[in-house]
């Protein structure tokens, strides 16, 4: 178990990782990225169970991750590696050819910590719901989780998934949405507005919890809370407010950065804000 | 030629639903969902035995097909079930990332495909699956010809590890291939030797092109009638070893012209050995209401449309210039 003040110090490295990682290929998806490292970070190093060393597809007795909003991969794959599933310097190899390091993240290249391709949104709560139907078949007690972002939910089949985990009272998998309110286009609420999604997924029949995703303390928290509201014949989803961009000033709350890499320039400045804490890769 | 006497008429969807009533009592690791079409597809009796394996999806075959990606995840071995439409061209996208792309061990169970889903009209009757599957790298298409071959061969894909999409369909047709048959995937079958033209022909194509030997054999030309029962992996060397010795083919089936077998060889023929080709095929065009048997005249996927073909592959053989 790591303290609050080492997980948020690994979560620098990991905003360091974000932006040279997008910088070195000039694309890539530092925005959203930059807004989960403190949750990628508290769930790996504190909440999952897991074996990094020893990756098995199915998961069995461990933990299973999902990651539906698979654009956001820097942040993931900084955290995976970080972790133990990989060398924190295979980082550099990321979105170039031959890469196991795929611009969204794919089991064909046999990356450890990754359990199904992702990054044509809707798809991978669908897909956690299966993983915890298996399971629970298996009388396998480790909990799914899965990520999805809030522009995704626009994606119909979120909504299919979100009826399906109810009727089958999928009570062993917690989905977290990222809610920084925005996406490629602009704010989701010029996009085309959510409404309001906390009674959305009441509606459905799904425990929902809050939290601020950029606050460790309270992610610690309300992870928690969310692994004791399993096994309640229902669903827990978490609507995680973040800032998109969050740790370098000039990328927050701006959707520019969804999918955008620094220039030169701009890499200088933001690591002039990220301290290196663990050693760049 | 060899004679082929059939046993009863059946659907192949009901050959899908005994196997996978089978499955479920030998195999605890399958598991089945369905959209809302349980009764068509034949899956009641896996549903009503096995309802802790068993997942209703509703009307949402998107997330049906990931959910059975996530169960194949983690080690289960998932059939979905819905009609050939909702099974592919719906889904596509899921099945591209979430199952082939992701090598997951997905069972995709395709009932209803083709025109002779009937009076329910082109909405239904996709033409186009066997292609949009074909071309997803590492996908096995398969499309059994009678009841016997559909729960051969669902036995069989339960044992393939790797995503495989099963096609079969709503009418009763002659039930001719044995009962204890051993189904094996990528394998073509020779149902008639002969020495004049090759007929490839797959799924309700098959009975329609051992049908059209007959016809063929009256009228002194003698044909070969293979059945390729798998259109992906192809058997590339079967179907090159029979034009060797027969010289011209034709394709049979009830698909569209574009990207379905008559393409697989096409594909075969082009690289290998130009023999000539004749496809009995829907040709660009989508179906429409009407009984089986009339749409199947209607687009020309009849016993006579094959006969036609092969004299046609025929005489190009015998007169190339013509």
């Amino acid at each position: 178990m790591k303290s609050t003040l080492e997980l948020s110090k690994i979560a620098t490295q990991v905003r360091r990782d974000i932006v040279r990682m997008t910088h070195a290929v000039q694309s890539g998806h530092p925005g959203g990225s930059l807004g989960c490292a403190d949750l990628l970070v508290t769930l790996y190093f504190n909440v999952l169970k897991h074996d990094p060393k020893h990756f098995d597809m199915q998961g069995k007795n461990q933990s299973m991750f999902f990651l539906s909003n698979g654009h956001i991969s820097p942040v993931w794959y900084s955290v995976l590696a970080h972790s133990g599933y990989f060398e924190v310097s295979e980082l550099a190899t990321f979105r170039k050819l031959n890469t196991r390091l795929q611009g969204h993240p794919t089991t064909h290249d046999h990356l450890p910590g990754v359990h199904i391709a992702s990054g044509s949104l809707g798809q991978g709560l669908s897909a956690a719901c299966g993983a915890a139907l298996t399971k629970r078949m298996n009388g396998d007690k480790e909990l799914v989780y899965c990520l999805c972002g809030d522009g995704e939910l626009q994606e119909g089949q979120v909504w299919e998934a979100a009826m399906f985990g109810v009727a089958h009272r999928i009570d062993n998998l917690i989905a977290m949405i990222d809610c920084n309110g925005l996406q490629i286009d602009g704010p989701l609420d010029k996009v085309l507005p959510g409404g309001d999604l906390h009674k959305k997924w009441e509606a459905f029949g799904w425990e929902v919890l809050t939290m601020d995703g950029n606050n460790i303390d309270e992610t610690l928290s309300v992870l928690e809370k969310a692994k004791n509201a399993c096994g309640n014949n229902k669903p827990v989803v978490i609507l995680m407010k973040t800032i998109m961009g969050k740790g370098v000033d000039f990328m927050e709350n701006n959707h520019k950065w969804h999918g955008s890499a620094p220039s030169d320039e701009q890499l200088k400045t933001a690591l002039a804000q990220l301290e290196e804490t663990l050693g760049d890769y | 030629m060899t004679k082929h006497i059939p046993t009863d008429k059946k659907d192949t969807r009901s050959g899908f639903g005994a196997a996978l009533s089978e499955l479920g009592k030998s195999n605890t690791e399958v598991v089945a969902l369905c959209a809302d079409l349980t009764g068509s597809l034949k899956m009641d009796a896996f549903a009503k035995d096995h309802p802790e394996r068993f997942y209703q999806c509703g009307i949402a075959e998107a997330n049906m097909i990931s959910v059975a990606a996530g169960l194949a995840t983690g080690g289960k071995i998932p059939f979905t079930g819905t009609f050939a439409n909702f099974s592919t061209g719906r889904v596509y996208d899921q099945i591209r990332q979430s199952v082939a792309y992701s090598g997951k061990n997905v069972k995709i169970c395709a009932s209803h495909a083709g025109l002779t889903l009937g009076e329910d009209g082109a909405t239904h009757q996709i033409l186009e699956d066997i292609g949009m599957m074909r071309m997803l790298p590492g996908m096995t298409v398969i499309n059994p010809c009678d009841y016997n071959q559909t729960k051969a061969a669902t036995i069989a894909i339960a044992k393939h590890d790797g995503p495989v999409y099963l096609r079969f369909g709503r009418p009763s047709v002659p039930n001719f291939t044995p009962a204890d048959q051993d189904f094996q995937i990528g394998k073509a079958l020779m149902l008639s030797p002969g020495s004049d033209v090759t007929i490839f022909a797959t799924g309700h194509l098959v009975w329609k092109a051992l049908e059209a030997c007959e016809l063929l054999e009256k009228e002194g030309i003698s044909a070969e009638i293979i059945n390729i029962h798998t259109i992906k992996p192809l058997d590339e060397a079967a179907v090159l070893a029979s034009l060797k010795k027969t010289g011209c083919a034709v394709t049979a089936e009830e698909h569209m012209k574009y990207g379905g077998l008559g393409s697989a060889i096409a594909e075969v023929l082009a690289t290998n050995h130009p023999y000539p080709l004749e496809m009995v095929a829907v040709n660009d065009s989508f179906g429409e209401s009407g009984t089986p048997d009339q749409l199947m005249t209607k687009y020309g996927l009849d016993t006579k449309d094959i006969v036609a073909a092969a004299k046609r592959s025929f005489s190009r053989k015998i007169n190339p210039s013509s």
